[in-house]
């Protein structure tokens, strides 16, 4: 109970100090979580919405290969960008392991999954009506799909706040091809796991709490979206 | 009122219900029967056969425990669990008593731990030593240096890369202490502090072509794997001593402190002190350890 106790003083004290090296570790998780969310969402919501609406061969095989991925494991994907961008690999002319851009790759290829795969449930759960009030409208195929994905953008954010629970918390990836270098690639994640690792648990609960508050801020920024969107919208009562 | 009543007795359960979940967990430990493996010489059966030891990365990752463990348990019976973490996190874990016995390396940190109350009946083991690794071009010009102050302090005129472990371990306190003799606060973008272990470590300093501090046997047992070679060895600050510590029976009588000193008898033993001289010799051409038992 001690280590508990001193863990959640030590997290308070902190928060209020914005101790400089704290402060940049923070920083660099929420730019690398939240860039590979953008990323992931910019390519996973067309996608996914293609995927939902489109007929074409080999669409339920895709479909399911998303579903997969949705569970790749973080030090999987951190292993298979190790591979590509190391020295020896394919790409290791650039020069880029160890840098927050690997760290960046390696969760996108965690997020746009969920993201991708999501969307597309989100999306084909859209009763017909969606479809049919919309081209008895006179709209176009493009306007057709444009409304479709603004009466899924319910299960849209829930894709996304989903991903970015991932994103952020994850640990395996950024690890292996960020290599928690202090004052570099070091964030929350890797700090809890290297305070551990080094036997002060109080510290490591301090951080973990940090890590908990970015993490809800983040979401309410994202649940204000939806907020916003469903204000005058009804919803389902129960009576 | 009745709906407080209710989350109330909510509360109660869930309690109830972790507090079984735990006891439940420590009745299984307890009631844990060695592995009774047929052997044709008779095994002692210890009553209470579970034995943690805590160590640090490099006797696992160097493979030699794997060679020990099981003539240990043949020998005497027990059922060694290891915990294999960086020195600092295996001294936190012995002085919080969650293990039995120690196998570290980080002297001052030993005797502190001891002159504490936390460990008792200390022994050298064995010792190996450290070198520093670094790329075939050797971008300092250290290689075949023999003094280590001149190495680092080259090192750093050259801005050189370096791989720090950054973790509290044996190995980078002993890289604190080359850095303090040679009277350099190392620091800025050559330096990079990564809080890993040694293999992932030494897999780091690979891919960045640079410098580092590795002991001995985990460098044998990775070098075919990465291109960096031998710069600097020999010094006699290099030497890493390995000592054994049983968790002192006042402090946490549930520890398994017959099984500690058995654990330290073997290792110091004649039996123990050839294997672990023997170690490696085979596999790399050279030995990885040195008994140095008194």
């Amino acid at each position: 109970m001690d280590v508990i106790w001193q863990g959640l003083k030590e997290g308070f004290l902190l928060i209020i100090a914005m101790d400089p090296e704290l402060v940049q570790i923070t920083l660099l998780s929420i730019q690398v979580s939240v860039s590979a969310l953008l990323l992931a969402a910019i390519m996973g919501i067309p996608l996914g919405t293609v995927l939902a609406l489109k007929e074409f061969p080999g669409r339920k095989t895709l479909l399911n290969i998303t579903y997969t991925f949705m569970g790749l494991p973080p030090v999987l994907a951190g292993l298979l960008v190790f591979l590509f961008l190391s020295t020896s690999g394919p790409f290791g002319y650039f020069q880029l392991m160890f840098t927050p851009t690997a760290m960046i790759t390696a969760q996108v290829l965690l997020g746009f999954p969920i993201v991708c795969g999501l969307t597309a449930r989100a999306v084909m759960a859209q009763p017909q009506e969606v479809f049919d009030t919309a081209a008895t409208l006179g709209a176009t195929r493009r306007q057709v799909s444009w409304a479709i994905i603004r009466e899924s953008r319910m299960g849209i954010i829930a894709a996304l706040t989903t991903a970015l629970g991932r994103l952020i918390a994850e640990v395996g990836a950024v690890m292996m091809v960020g290599g928690n270098i202090k004052g570099e690639t070091r964030v929350l994640t890797t700090s809890i796991v290297l305070e551990t690792r080094m036997g002060n648990d109080s510290s490591a609960l301090a951080i973990g709490m940090v890590l908990l508050l970015i993490a809800f801020l983040i979401m309410l920024l994202i649940l204000s979206l939806e907020k916003r969107t469903f204000k005058d919208e009804r919803r389902i009562q129960i009576v | 009122m009745r709906k407080l009543g209710k989350n109330k007795l909510f509360a109660l359960l869930l309690v109830m219900m972790f507090a079984v979940g735990v006891m439940a967990g420590c009745g299984n430990q307890a009631n844990q029967e060695p592995e009774k493996t047929p052997t044709e010489q008779v095994t002692p059966t210890p009553d209470n056969p579970k034995l943690k030891l805590a160590t640090t990365t490099s006797t696992q990752d160097s493979g030699l425990l794997d060679v020990l463990k099981p003539e240990f348990e043949k020998d005497t019976g027990y059922n060694l669990e290891i915990i294999a973490v960086g020195t600092g996190a295996a001294i936190e874990l012995g002085k919080k008593g969650d293990v039995d016995v120690l196998l570290v390396h980080s002297r001052k940190a030993e005797d502190e731990f001891v002159a504490a109350g936390y460990g008792v009946n200390r022994k050298d083991v064995m010792y190996n030593d450290f070198l520093i690794v670094g790329p075939e071009n050797d971008p300092a010009g250290i290689k075949g240096e023999k003094d280590i102050v001149v190495a680092m302090k080259k090192i750093v005129d050259a801005k050189a890369t370096f791989v720090s472990r950054g973790d509290d371990s044996g190995t980078h306190k002993k890289e604190k202490s080359v850095w303090d003799k040679a009277g350099i606060t190392p620091k800025g973008d050559w330096y990079k502090s990564v809080g890993k272990g040694m293999g992932d470590t030494f897999r780091m300093a690979n891919e960045l072509k640079a410098y580092t501090l590795i002991d001995r046997a985990t460098f044998l047992s990775l070098k075919d794997k990465y291109q960096l070679v031998p710069a600097v060895e020999g010094d006699a600050s290099l030497l890493n001593p390995y000592g054994v510590i049983a968790i002192s029976k006042d402090k946490y009588p549930n520890t398994n402190f017959e099984g500690a000193n058995a654990f330290i008898d073997w290792m110091t033993s004649e039996k123990g002190q050839k294997m672990i001289g023997e170690y490696g010799v085979d596999k790399y051409g050279q030995q990885l350890f040195v008994p140095d038992a008194k």
